[in-house]
Parts: C-alpha cells; structure tokens; sequence
C-alpha cells in the first residue's frame, strides 16, 4: 500500500492504495467522488476525464500513486455547489446528455478544449476533440451544439472582460 | 398547452444531478462490509467443465469465498428462462435448453460464468480467480447462423436436435407462391442482418444484499425493468418470495434493451450475498459487458417480392434463420417472430405475405432484443428490397413505394397488425424536400467532377410500439401482461409524487411525466416528482423497453390522475357549494365555471387530508392508482434519407446529409424526441457503417473492446435534420406512439441504400466498412 496526496476541487486529500490502483478508481472508491466514471477498459471511452494539473486526462490511463502530488477537478468541482459552470448550463440547455453516465467526461472534456481553443471552436473541430468520448444515447448531435454554444457564451465573456 | 405542459420544450429536471456527477448509479452504490465479486468465465466457445479446483484460491488474501454451480444448484436457485412461449408450425414448443446461472457441467461460449469470487477488493478476487483451476474438455464450436443447422454442426443442446430451436411461420404460404407464380415480375435478394452489441456506456452492475435476520434480500441492479426483475427471480428462479426481495435500479446509464433481461450475475450476488454474509457488488467491464450482454440481430434471410404489371405488390415471402445464441434469452423468442414478422408489410398494402422463421442455437452470446428489436430487422429487409425491385423495375423508388402506399385506416395488414393512423406520404414529401431530392442530380455531377461517387437513398419505415393489449400478447405465448400502472399522491401541502412502473434510463421521464400532470393541473413543474425504478416504492409495473414509456406508462399517468381530479373536483364542489360537473381545474385551482369562485390547488388537497370537512361518506387522502392496458400498439411511421459521398480511392463513406422525417403523434417534448431520434439514427449509422460482433471459427470473440468494435464517434457522424409529421394515434388517450427507436429502425436501410446507389453494386452487407465498399465498387466497375 502506497499513500497517494492530491488536491482535489480545492481541498487536500489523501489515502492508502494497492501501487496497481488507477486513479479513476481512487477517484470514486477512496475520495467518494463517483461523478467520475468507469466505461471501458481500454481508455477509449472517456467517461473518466478529470483535469491534472488543468489539463484533461482520462483517470483509468494513469495510477494514482503517479498522479500523487497533483491537482485534480472532477466534475464534481467543476462549479461552486448548487452553480452551473457555463458548459454545463449548456448542456442542458441543449439536452445534451441522456443516461447521464458519459456526461462528466464529455463535460470536461468540453471545458478543456474550450480552454485551449476557446472562440475558434467550429463544429468540425469540436467533433474531432470529442474523439476520445463515446456516448451512446445522443448521437452527439446536441453535445456538439451544447458546445458551440457554451464556447460562443464564453468567449462573448472573455470579450465583455477585456 | 402552457409552458411546462404537453408539447413545451422543457429542459430536463434531472439534468443537474447528472451534470454535477451526482447521479447515483449501482456501482456507485456503497453499503457496510460490502466485498466485491469477480466472475470466472469459459475461454472456451464450447466445453466438458470436468472439475474445478479452488482450493488455493479460496486461501488466498482476502478470499471470502469461492461459489460454483454445483453449490447454486444445491441450493435450489433455478434455471434462466425465455418468458415467450413460441410453438413451431408441426404444434411442438419451442425447445429451451438449461442455462444454469453458473454453468455445471458444459459451457457453451466464451463468457459463460462458471463460478464467483468474492474477496474484500476487486484486485483480490482477480488475482484468486487466476488461482482456480478448471479442466476442460474443448469441444467443436459453431458460431454462424447460416452453418448452424448444418449436418455435421456441433450440437449445443440434447433437447434441441441440429441446433433448431423452433421453425415457425406467419401468413399464408399458399397465397404468396400463387402470387409469386403469377407475377409480372419477382425480385429476390438475401439480406443479412449483421450482429450487434447494446453497449449502453454504463456496464451491468449489481449489488446483492441479505439481511440474515429478517431472511430479506436487496438487489440494486442495472435493469430497465426492476419489478419484472423480481417477478422473474422469485418466481423461475427461486431466489427469494417477492416480500423478501427488492429490487432497486437507480440511475441507469443507458439500457436499448441489454438492460430487460435477468442475467446470472444478478441471481449469483443475491445467492452469494447470502452464501457468505456480506453485501456482495459485482461490475461488469467492458470486455465482460461485450461476452455478456445480450446481442442484438443476427438474421440471414432469403426474399421474393413480387409485382404485377402495374408495379403494385402482391406478394412477399421470406425464409429466416436467425441465431439465438447459446441458450435463450429473457424475450430472445419474441424477437424474431411477433416483433418481425408483423411487421412486414411496413408501410405498404401487401395481398400475401408469408414468413418463416427458424432460430438456431449457436456458441455465443445469447441474442435478445436491440433498440427496435426485430423491427429493424423487417424494416432493413423490406426496404433494401423494395429498392432493388424500383432498381429493376426502373422506376424511381419514392414512386414504386408511393404506389404501394396504404392510405386508409385502420388497415388489417396479412401479419396481425392492424394500423391505426398514419400518413405515409406526408413523412415521404417532407423527408424528400428537406434533403432537396430534386437538387441531388446536380450534386451527384459536382461530386463526379471531384472524383467522388454520391448517392443518396432512402427508407420508409413502420414500427409497433407499446406492445399490448395483454389478453392478445398472452395469446402469442407471451408470459407476461404488457400494461403499465401509475399512483397520483397529492399531499397535504400540494406538492405531487407519481409514481410510475415505467423505468428511465436515459428517457428523461422526471420531465415528460412531470410536464403531463404539470399541464393538466397547470400547477408548477418543480411542485411534482416522479418516483421510479424501486419496488419498495412503486407498485408492479412492467418496465420500459419497446418505446412504451408514454403510450403506456404515460396513459396508465392519466387514468390515476383523473381519480384524483375527479375526488378534487367532489371535495372543491363540497367546500364552494357548487355542483360538482360546474367545477374546472385551471391554473393550480379549482374554479366553479362562469363565476369568480375559486378553490387553490392545495387548499383542496389540505381539505382532503384535514378530512374536517369533506362530502358525507367520502374517505381521507388524495391519492390514486391506476392499471392501463392499451386497446392496440401504436405504429410510429416515418421516411428517412441518407445522401453520401464515397472517396472510390478509399472506400471511405462520408455521410453528406441525413434527414429524418417522424410521425409519432402528438409529442410530449420536442427536445426529448428529437434527441431520442438522434441517438437512433446514430446506432443505426452504427450498425450500417461501423459495427459488426465478429467471432472467430473457434468461437473466439474478436470483437470484446472499443479498440476492435467501432463504435460511432462524433466525427463518423453528421447533424440530423428533422421534422415531425403528427398524426394522433386514436389508441391511447394521449395520442402518442412512442419514439424511441425509430431512428435505428429508419436508418441502416437509408443508408445502404444511397450506398449501393453511389457505387453502383446491390451486393453489399453491413457494416458498410471502407474495404466493403471499395471492393463492391471495383466489382461494379
């Protein structure tokens, strides 16, 4: 058993985990936070990706022990409680999720592309970074509007900023 | 309507736990001394189990135990079962072969359980289970379902000879071979329906837990249907009494059907948890939900359609093998006949229709039903031949299927069905015009121009949902009732809890349903819960699977809530001195009609619990339930149309426009159905493009990840355009007719259809790979 530290959504956190752990699974099984998700075994699916150190990872590709010393944002960190990170309102908004379960993966994934190309996102280029997410339900059809969306309301609030 | 009631596109109320990672799914489910369970599954597609050895494992650390077979059958757990009884043409029933949760003797394809670890950590019970050792005896394999029949094939059951299951028909033969003989013309075409995984994205999970002092069992559980997952452990399986066992699906992470059925793992936690004495949690993975969730399709069949000279049809015959798998399934049977064969006359007025059907037990994973479930199968069918026959012909195929059109309802088709609204050439037309059909020659020149071939296709599809009423289904062999039950419980203050039998997994039920009480009552949206998926809390209900959620579960909403407007009605009559049939509800009050007397909402309901002053005779409470059994199926209909480019240097599809065109009735929320058809066209892209469960002659599964089965990704995808053509469906008192699968109905033919168009060669089976289509387009030219 190997101790792990993280900042996780603001707060430090630790615990004791098997070296072999992933930290999806220290994620959801030691910190209790289940929004993030398990639904491969390959790192196809993305329904794991959290930020490290505020990029986006899927959390089943890295052990917890290498991720000690790191900071993480879950979806659960995302907003302040009871808010809506403007990705998220427009996920609603644009009845972008059904199930629920790819939903925090593709919303951090999402907020990272909108993070690295914010205001020149086209709906070619947010289909292609939503290649690492697999959802099901949707048909990614309103995910990729929801997108566009949050990207054009963030970037009219960068504008409104500067 | 107002802007939360029937019709409003309404955001979804369960939105935000979903978003803020607080929904609550199975394996997200912790409870004190839980362990985790590992499955040990055959590598073998078919083999003698001649003895298990878990003595080393079950010393290992943190081993709780090891359970096999023999120790479930001792204890008298039961066999799995198909719930459909299906009688071959010669009157013998279907031939069902054990599938014992955790395989005894024989293993009979990759992925069969065979016995259960359970240990305080995953990891422990992963690496015990690589210490159990298990002689087996291979033995040969037979996978496809053309070969399963075949003399010489392995032999997977004793009580099914030659692999054959049932060979059933539907129709009259007779009159399809005069037909045939007699016609003008007869096109003929083998269609092969490839095989599918479900994937929902959450994998299967479950959580047994035994209470040793009240002798009582908790299962929460991945399920579409956790009452007829009870229903089915307590009465077949012999898991526990009904009173003693509850069943929780919480949030389910998408089902399209995987998620009906009751699968061993659920039956084992339960057995194990009490075994043991420890809550016992088992979560499939990936690989394990791909040997383990049942498949969808799997049908070859050999087609005739015939025509007179007039081009109208007179006749269609088709001769079906389709592959159950290894044992069968929970509705495996139902699949292939009531949900396909009746719907072979699709959108069109067909004198003679016969079909038969023979299922065959192969070395795989059991097959049951998939998003659509048999309808895509008939749709796929009937319109890839339809389009061949207009190719033949030579005339256009919007006209060979405008001619064939049935215009009058209700309409009693060969197949039992009988239609009772639709208007086909409505969706045809608006379908037509969005994609510019006109436009598509000129396109097709511009494409040429650049090197690339373009096509453009199209699929007339009709569905059957909200399967009902229960007297005709029980008549069909099915083992269930298929009605849906709702309770309207107002409280005190109000506020209203629906409790439903209908399960969302996905469907977005907090919403719709919440949306119909919230338009009748015009009382506030966030005033009204909808409670589902615990048979703690809501009485039986069937479930949702076969797009039946609002034709069912919706109306058996309505039939509770008009018991309870009619007690309020009575109660506000009473408190205002009017007569009781004066009294109207309207905006979140009870008025007496033409005057200015008015009664809140609330203040009604406070009245009925108070009771201090309530009409003579009539007892406390407002609350009520109801049981709907539908008078018919609803037939959602609709026209779709692919048009794609293909890059003859690769082979490569690029899907340039996808336009669907649905009628489902009147609909709740458009947001809702519109991205129910989106998620459908997209599984039908999939299956038509992209996905194909692939074994190997040794009954190897090749196609157990997201690395090896593709999956449809947002860049194999374009945007949908839709639109909505509403007739009401006259059989249910909401006029809807459900939308679920559709889209996967409507779309692979659409699809192979603008294919084959492009490239010029009829011959192409799906998926509809890049190598696929290059090879067919060099043969063609």
């Amino acid at each position: 058993m190997t101790k792990v530290t993280l900042t996780v959504n603001g707060r430090a956190m630790s615990g004791e985990c098997e070296d072999r752990t992933l930290l999806v699974n220290f994620i959801r099984e030691k910190l209790g936070l289940t929004g993030t998700h398990v639904g491969c075994d390959t790192t196809q699916c993305g329904a794991c990706v959290v930020h490290m150190d505020g990029r986006s990872v899927k959390s089943c590709s890295i052990l917890a022990v290498q991720a000690s010393g790191s900071t993480i944002t879950t979806i659960e960190g995302l907003a302040g409680q009871g808010e809506l990170h403007p990705v998220q309102a427009a996920f609603k908004e644009h009845h972008g999720l059904q199930c629920g379960f790819c939903t925090p993966g593709m919303v951090m994934t999402a907020v990272d592309m909108i993070n690295r190309e914010g205001g020149s996102l086209t709906e070619e280029k947010v289909r292609a970074g939503l290649e690492g997410n697999i959802c099901r339900c949707t048909g990614y059809h309103n995910i990729v509007k929801a997108i566009l969306a949050a990207d054009a309301e963030m970037a009219g609030g960068r504008q409104a900023a500067e | 309507m107002g802007v939360e009631g029937i019709g409003a596109r309404v955001t979804r109320k369960e939105d935000k736990r979903f978003l803020t990672g607080k929904g609550r799914y199975t394996d997200d489910m912790t409870v004190p001394g839980m362990k985790y369970a590992y499955f040990i599954r055959s590598p073998h597609a078919h083999a003698r189990v001649k003895g298990i050895d878990a003595s080393a494992a079950r010393s290992m650390p943190g081993v709780i135990d090891v359970l096999d077979g023999k120790q479930l059958q001792a204890d008298g757990i039961g066999n799995l079962i198909c719930g459909w009884m299906i009688h071959s043409k010669d009157g013998s029933p279907m031939k069902m072969g054990a599938w014992r949760p955790l395989a005894v003797d024989t293993v009979r394809y990759v992925g069969d359980a065979i016995a259960i670890v359970v240990a305080d950590s995953l990891g422990e019970a992963r690496d015990a289970a690589e210490a159990v050792v298990i002689d087996y005896e291979p033995l040969p394999a037979v996978t496809e379902t053309a070969v399963a029949m075949a003399a010489g094939a392995p032999q997977l059951h004793p009580e099914a000879p030659n692999n054959l299951i049932f060979d059933w028909q539907l129709g009259d033969g007779d009159a399809a071979d005069r037909a045939i003989a007699s016609a003008a013309h007869v096109t003929e075409i083998e269609i092969h329906n490839n095989r599918l995984s479900p994937n929902p994205m959450e994998p299967r999970a479950t959580l047994g837990i035994y209470d040793g002092a009240e002798d009582h069992y908790t299962c929460y559980t991945t399920s579409q249907n956790p009452h007829v997952a009870r229903l089915v452990m307590s009465a077949f399986y012999n898991v526990a009494p009904e009173n003693k066992l509850r069943v929780i699906a919480p949030d389910v992470g998408g089902g399209f059907g995987s998620k009906i059925y009751i699968y061993p793992e659920e039956i084992v936690c339960l057995w194990a948890s009490r075994k043991t004495g420890v809550p016992v949690k088992w979560t499939a993975d990936r690989t394990e939900a791909f040997l383990t969730d049942a498949h969808g399709r799997d049908h070859v069949s050999k087609v005739k359609m015939a025509f007179d000279a007039d081009n109208h049809i007179t006749a269609l015959k088709v001769d079906t093998i389709a592959n159950l798998g290894a044992y069968m399934s929970l509705f495996s049977s139902a699949v292939p006949t009531y949900l396909y064969a009746t719907l072979l006359s699709g959108q069109y007025a067909i004198p003679a229709i016969h079909a038969n059907v023979r299922t065959v037990y192969t070395n795989t994973v059991p097959v049951d039903a998939y998003r659509g479930a048999g309808r895509p199968e008939a749709t796929y069918l009937l319109e890839r031949t339809i389009e061949t026959a207009a190719r033949e012909l030579g005339i256009s195929p919007a006209e060979l299927r405008r001619k064939n059109f049935i215009r009058t309802f209700p309409y009693q088709t060969p197949v039992i069905m009988n239609y009772d609204a639709g208007d086909y050439e409505a969706s045809l037309n608006a379908a037509m015009q969005a994609a510019d059909w006109a436009g598509f020659e000129a396109r097709r020149a511009t494409s040429e121009a650049n090197g690339k071939k373009r096509g453009i296709g199209m699929s007339c599809y009709i569905e059957a949902c909200g399967i009902a009423p229960s007297a005709a289904v029980g008549s069909l062999g099915a083992g269930v009732g298929l009605w849906e039950s709702a309770e309207v419980r107002v409280n005190a203050v109000g506020t209203i809890e629906v409790l439903t039998g209908s399960h969302s997994h996905g469907q977005g039920h907090e919403t719709t349903f919440a949306q119909l009480v919230a338009g009748r009552l015009g009382v506030p949206i966030e005033s009204i819960n909808i409670v589902h998926g615990d048979t703690d809390k809501v009485q039986m209900g069937m479930g949702t699977y076969g797009s039946r959620s609002g034709a069912v579960g919706m109306s058996a909403v309505v039939k509770a809530l008009e018991k309870v407007e009619a007690k309020a009605k009575k109660i506000a009559a009473h408190l205002m001195e009017a007569a009781e049939e004066d009294i109207v509800i309207e905006n979140g009050e009870l008025k007496v009609a033409g005057t200015d007397k008015a009664l809140p909402w609330f203040q009604v309901a406070l009245a009925a619990y108070t009771a201090h002053n309530l009409p003579s005779g009539m007892e406390p409470g407002l609350k009520e339930t109801a049981f709907y059994d539908p008078a018919n199926f609803t037939f959602p209909a609709g026209c779709y149309v692919a048009e794609v480019e293909i890059d003859p240097e690769t082979g490569e599809t690029d899907i340039v426009q996808f336009v669907a065109a649905d009628d489902f009735g009147n609909i709740i929320n458009p947001l809702i159905v519109e991205g129910q058809v989106h998620g459908g066209i997209a599984q039908g892209i999939g299956q038509a493009l992209l996905e194909n469960v692939q074994y190997d002659a040794n009954g190897q599964l090749l196609t157990a990840s997201y690395m090896d089965y593709a999956m449809p990704r947002a860049d194999d995808l374009p945007s949908f355009k839709l639109s909505h053509q509403n007739t009401p469906c006259p059989s249910n008192p909401l006029g809807i007719k459900g939308c679920g699968e559709a889209g996967a109905i409507g779309s692979p033919p659409a699809l192979i259809n603008a294919i084959t168009d492009a490239i010029g060669n009829n011959g192409l089976t799906m998926p509809a790979t890049p190598m696929k289509v290059w090879q067919a387009l060099h043969a063609a030219h």
